[in-house]
């Protein structure tokens, strides 16, 4: 059997002493945490282990002794022997390096005779396999006899597991002293330290408030409203992940706190965007600007609608529409297009202060004020949404009429009953009434077909510019900011798996290899982590689409997802 | 080292690279030829050409500094994502294999295998269009049913080396497989 032994580079050059560490035994392999040297009292030894093990949970022993003399240090050998009796462990390991020379050499210590060993020497860099977590993400325990963790992850929990061992050091006024990878320099531990302290409850009290009008919002005669606009339900979802975060517990697990974390970072760039898009628009007098050229446009629009309007009362496209329908359809729709800018210019005074106060709205985040802004569209634009359905609904009736008296014509008739089509023999003047109907709708059908046609592309216009805003809104909101930052800056926190390389041999010694993290690959980390949200998605499918405004059932293309709860 | 002259299946000759850094681990390389001059620079040529005759047509300047801009960009993607310069298999007995490829910008992925996922390494048939080639492959374990394969890895994708080349690599591989 091959034994492999997990070295960390920072031990490379440490004084002799105990090797502490883990034993992996079902694949006969170590894991060599710390060094602790000379000189050392055994019992505090063994109490200062037994401390650690609880503290940390790690089954931690005393792996062997490690060698490294340096001049005027020779005889160690027998002395370094005697230990293995003072420690009883089933298995002792003796590391011992030369100065001068890159190789180490490992003897073993057995209690039977055995063939000789192979040794691997793996040398990981142990701060880095400290803080990084292996994708992907397993929680909780899994079964041991079924599926048993492998060996690196083994490993890797192990190193991560251990930081009480971590917190005292050669340098430190203790009873012991210990090399690690702290020994390296502290610095960047009293960071580790701070950042890992900052739980505390954001502003609650803002948010609570939030949270109220959001609960007003689902009382029943609102609540149909609010799933409606868009701006309400960024509302609800913001106020709910606000909730999630400034609950007092820390995060549970790797999952947990990278989720809040991408949480407030993508709320603090989504502020800071609306900030700047405050800045922008209330200076220079862009307000005035953008109220002073909305009217103006609305009022083109409505004539833009009236002239197409002409044109379907006339001979649009060279095809001869039937007169009298065609009158009315076409005065019908005047008349509201009519009403409706007489209602924008009604409300032409007041533009400039909904858009002012409006405004201040962005400084709840950008995604806000797309959210408004979408829902101003909606609003302006519902004449367009009439119409539509005014408009599918004619042409629905129409195709139904048209499709139950094709089967009359042909002497056929639905069953209700059995869902199929089955032959009826109809009385003469049913009959007769029946085909005079038919020709009725027929002819009138390519008028009715064409209104149908104009009004249902303004209104996928519409939906689309609408979808636009929402996507933008949903990208906001899901990307995983901090995990990207994180994958960019640190690399080795988020590992896909580790790679290794052969370090340079020398004849008689052992293999020595160095792991090192492969970090996880940019689209993994967005698709791991994702923040769920209420993202709109097409409900169907293109032929389905297609099918529907072909009948002329009224279509809804975006539909909004429920937020997932973990 | 050994270097002998070997072809991949299409023809083209690459090299093949063997070190035993131990009687546990080895590591082989293929090396596919590198980007040659004479077709790159054919191909700009052609390119530039025919954006010039575009140009003497349409009288317009940005056809001329888009032909060279795509120029650019495409040569950048083809020695970033395409162009792969050597592939390399490294077998760690009782830890697992590494399987590394790296392109001509010198960019390098890789991929490790640990030893309790593998179930073999042999050497498999395909239909390949009119041709029936011969590829590497490591079979994984199906972490539930330890007899069933639950997946393939091939390896050398990019260089396909023939059979001969794959052979010395298999008898290596199964050498330290077979003993751990």
């Amino acid at each position: 059997m091959v034994l492999k032994i997990f070295f960390p580079q920072c031990c490379n050059r440490a004084d002799s002493g105990l090797l502490v560490g883990r034993w992996i035994s079902s694949q006969d392999s170590a894991v060599v945490l710390a060094v602790i040297h000379y000189p050392f009292i055994p019992g505090h030894v063994k109490q200062y282990i037994q401390q650690m093990q609880a503290k940390s949970g790690v089954e931690l022993s005393v792996l062997g002794s490690w060698s490294l003399p340096k001049d005027g240090q020779e005889g160690m050998e027998s002395f370094l022997r005697d230990l293995s009796t003072i420690f009883p462990q089933e298995r002792w390991l003796q590391i011992n390096r030369e100065v001068g020379k890159m190789g180490f050499t490992c003897d073993e210590e057995e209690q039977e005779e055995e063939e000789e060993e192979k040794v691997i020497f793996v040398h990981y860099e142990q701060r880095k396999v400290m803080l990084s977590q292996l994708h992907p993400i397993e929680n909780g325990v899994p079964d041991p006899i079924t599926a048993p963790l492998s060996e690196l992850r083994q490993m890797f929990q192990t190193v991560a597991n251990s930081q009480p061992l971590f917190f005292l050091d050669r340098y430190d006024d203790g009873p012991l002293k210990s090399t690690h990878w702290q020994t390296e320099g502290r610095e960047a531990s009293i960071i580790v330290e701070l950042s890992r302290c900052r739980d505390a409850a954001h502003s609650p009290s803002l948010f609570s408030l939030l949270y109220f009008i959001f609960r007003i919002f689902s009382l029943y005669p609102l609540r149909f409203l609010s799933s409606k606009l868009s701006t309400c339900v960024q509302l609800s979802y913001r106020t709910e992940y606000m909730r999630l975060l400034s609950s007092p517990k820390p995060a549970a697990g790797h999952t947990q706190f990278m989720r809040k974390a991408n949480i407030v970072v993508s709320f603090l760039v989504d502020v800071a965007l609306g900030m700047l898009l405050i800045w922008w628009l209330y200076r220079d007098n862009h307000i005035t600007m953008l109220a002073n050229t909305l009217v103006p446009a609305a009022d083109h629009v409505a004539k833009e609608l009236d002239e197409l309007l002409q044109w379907l009362m006339g001979a649009p496209a060279g095809l001869k529409m039937n007169r009298a329908l065609d009158q009315v359809l076409g005065r019908f729709f005047l008349y509201h297009i009519h009403l409706w800018i007489s209602y924008i210019h009604l409300m032409s005074p007041f533009i400039e202060g909904i858009l002012w106060y409006g405004g201040l709205s962005a400084c709840l985040g950008l995604t806000f004020a797309l959210s408004l802004l979408s829902d101003m569209v909606a609003l302006l634009t519902f004449h367009i949404y009439c119409f539509y359905v005014y408009g599918a609904r004619l042409y629905c009736l129409k195709i139904y009429g048209l499709s139950s008296l094709w089967r009359l014509f042909r002497g056929k008739k639905w069953n209700v009953l059995r869902q199929r089509v089955d032959s009826c023999s109809y009385d003469m003047d049913q009959l007769f009434i029946g085909t005079l109907l038919f020709t009725v709708l027929l002819f009138l059908l390519p008028t009715t077909a064409l209104y149908y046609l104009v009004f249902t592309l303004l209104r996928l216009l519409v939906v689309l510019f609408q979808g636009v805003l929402h996507l933008s809104v949903d990208f906001i909101n899901s990307f995983p900011l901090f995990a990207m930052s994180l994958r960019i800056t640190r690399p080795y926190r988020l590992a896909e798996g580790v790679k290794f390389r052969v370090l340079c041999e020398e004849p008689g010694t052992a293999l020595h290899l160095l792991m090192e993290i492969n970090p996880l690959k940019c689209s993994a980390v967005v698709q791991t982590y994702r923040t769920p949200t209420y993202s709109c998605y097409p409900k169907d499918s293109w032929a389905a689409l297609v099918k529907k405004l072909f009948v002329g059932e009224l279509i809804y293309p975006w539909r909004h997802k429920t937020t997932k709860t973990d | 080292m050994e270097d002998e002259a070997f072809t991949d299946i299409n023809g083209k000759s690459i090299s093949l690279d063997c070190q035993s850094h131990s009687s546990l681990c080895s590591e082989f390389i293929v090396s596919v030829p590198k980007v040659s001059i004479g077709k790159v620079m054919v191909y700009t040529c052609c390119v530039w050409l025919l954006a010039y005759a575009v140009f003497f047509f349409t009288e317009n300047t940005a056809v001329l500094s888009s032909a060279i801009f795509i120029t650019l960009v495409g040569m950048m993607l083809h020695i970033h994502f395409v162009k792969v310069d050597h592939e390399s298999l490294l077998v760690i007995g009782s830890l697992g294999i590494q399987v590394s490829s790296s392109y001509a910008s010198g960019r390098e992925t890789t991929t490790f295998i640990e030893m309790s996922k593998i179930k073999d390494i042999v050497i498999n048939e395909a239909i390949y269009m009119h041709q029936i080639i011969y590829y590497l492959c490591v079979l994984l374990k199906e972490p539930s049913d330890p007899n069933a394969v639950s997946s393939v890895v091939p390896l050398f994708q990019s260089s396909k080396p023939r059979l001969n080349c794959l052979v010395k690599v298999y008898k290596s591989c199964q050498e330290i497989i077979s003993k751990c």
